[in-house]
């Protein structure tokens, strides 16, 4: 299997001198990243880097200026911060919103077989009483739950996931944790957080991205440093110890950037 | 409740006006009291029926053509950077033109009868349709356009699945206002010059001094007027069921 990320698995997205500017802000010049396959990938890093930025690009929602090179080998599916269920659609027509949007496509199964499924899922996820609910009816990790099944029907090799968790209580970004953690196995997922608990609960290889122009740091391979899978038990000593390494790590990636960014780059970008 | 609050207020209104007419001891044929105007709506049952009907259709008519037209544009303006560079500063100058002073020249061009009030009532709500729609499909939020960008959605899905069910409560803003001025576009109209319609009949009367049915002729327009908004207002509410409401305006509490 992928444990063993020194020898050479296939990367599902290679990314290479990667250069983006925003504002007249150089966010990051001659960036490299590459997603094994099969493998979740976390990032983090200070609000503001280029992180959404970055996951964009490969999502194919942001331009990338030349000489920027990116190899994606599959479609990807994208879960954002906000749930973005579109408030018109019950629970049900959100989960299966791709297949609604793509209409009738050749070898694609019929929306009536997708709704079945969608239906396993969502009921899997304790929303089988909620299906013909509207989201304004529901609460916010209800929300987020439809996000993920939405998320995970669309059934891609790629999965691009932006703070996904972050707008939730502690209690239930730990009970999503189990959920996403369980069924993201075997795809490749490119994960950004803020929270490095969830990156080692989540993660096979943690990235950090830093300074201005940003640059991504060597990979912390938690796959070999922790024992157990994902989602991981956030009580293990081991992996306790390892967020404290983290903690550290970040603080002195917020205090690169600080220094090297000259203008407050916020605006939303994280 | 409402019913009662409306029918309270209405009979104290009526009252007051009778009340004046009659101390005042003003001639019917400046002000006829509430009574008389009730006997003229009464006696001439047929007559204003038959011009109501015929400003009806002129609203309707109009509404339907003004809607389309509007929507039409504002989809337009939205799929088409061309469309918008060149037709938004059109639509707008537009706008600077008085809608009523070229009542009469829609006259002379389509004639007295309904075609050049339906031109007139939809002329006078094709700006507020255009731009509120316009305005809800742009303001969609870039998010979920992202999201149905990476589901592979095409132009079109984006358009009738995601952008458009978006404008909804928008566009709603720009019907209740287009429900509320197409009455006046087509009274204008015939006005101005007309074979018939309510309009029409208020001046006729006004000009032989029968007051009364002028009265009456205004209110079966407010009527109208009345029905048409709480009609259209009545759809939208079924159509956006989802849209929230944080002030209660609701017409059954």
């Amino acid at each position: 299997m992928s444990s063993d990320p020194s020898s050479q698995t296939t990367n599902t997205v290679t990314l290479s001198q990667a250069r983006l500017v925003y504002d007249g802000v150089v966010l990051f010049d001659g960036l490299e990243l590459a997603l094994p396959q099969g493998q979740i990938t976390c990032l983090l890093g200070p609000s503001g880097v280029g992180k959404t930025t970055l996951l964009r690009l490969i999502a194919g929602l942001a331009t990338p200026e030349p000489p920027t090179k990116i190899a994606t080998h599959d479609d990807a599916s994208y879960m954002a911060q906000q749930d973005l269920l579109l408030p018109w659609l019950n629970v049900m027509e959100n989960t299966v919103l791709g297949y609604r949007l793509r209409g009738k496509v050749r070898g694609a199964l019929d929306l009536d077989e997708m709704r079945q499924h969608a239906a396993t899922l969502l009921s899997q996820f304790g929303l089988g009483s909620a299906l013909h609910q509207l989201p304004a009816t529901l609460s916010g990790g209800m929300r987020q739950r439809v996000a993920l099944a939405r998320t995970l029907l669309e059934d891609r090799k790629l999965i691009l996931m932006d703070e996904p968790f972050s707008q939730l209580d502690a209690i239930t970004r730990l009970e999503l944790q189990d959920l996403a953690g369980s069924r993201l196995k075997g795809r490749t997922v490119l994960l950004i957080t803020h929270d490095p608990l969830e990156a080692l609960r989540l993660g096979d290889r943690i990235l950090i991205m830093a300074g201005r122009p940003a640059t991504l740091g060597a990979p912390i391979d938690v796959a070999n440093s922790l024992a157990g899978d994902t989602p991981r038990d956030p009580s293990d000593p081991a992996l306790l110890a390892l967020q404290a390494e983290l903690i550290k790590r970040l603080r002195a990636a917020h205090a690169a950037t600080r220094d090297t960014a000259t203008r407050d780059t916020a605006r939303g970008m994280t | 409740m409402t019913a009662l609050r409306l029918i309270v207020t209405l009979s104290g209104l009526l009252l007051l006006w009778q009340t004046v007419v009659w101390l005042g001891d003003v001639p019917a044929f400046i002000l006829p009291g509430p009574y008389a105007v009730a006997v003229a709506l009464i006696d001439r049952w047929q007559l204003l029926l038959m011009h109501g009907a015929i400003t009806a259709l002129e609203i309707l008519a109009g509404m339907a053509l003004g809607v389309a037209l509007g929507m039409a544009s504002g989809a337009l303006l939205v799929q088409f950077a061309t469309a918008r560079r060149w037709l938004l500063p059109l639509l707008i100058a537009s706008q600077a033109v008085p809608v009523f002073a070229i009542a009469p020249l829609l006259v002379l061009w389509l004639g007295y009868g309904v075609a050049s009030k339906i031109a007139m009532a939809s002329l006078v709500i094709f700006f507020p349709v255009a731009i509120s729609f316009f305005d809800g499909l742009r303001r969609t939020d870039p998010a979920w356009l992202d999201l149905a960008r990476t589901m592979g959605a095409s132009r079109t899905a984006l358009m009738m699945q995601v952008r458009l069910p978006a404008a909804l409560p928008s566009l709603a803003s720009g019907l209740r206002v287009a429900a509320a001025v197409a009455p006046i576009g087509a009274v204008i109209g015939e006005w101005v010059g007309a074979a018939g319609g309510l309009g029409y009949l208020m001046t006729l009367s006004l000009a032989r001094g029968q007051t009364a049915v002028a009265f009456a002729a205004l209110a079966l327009l407010t009527a109208l007027g009345l029905i048409l908004y709480f009609a259209i207002d009545a759809l939208l509410r079924a159509l956006i069921p989802w849209q929230a409401d944080s002030v209660a305006t609701d017409h059954r509490s």
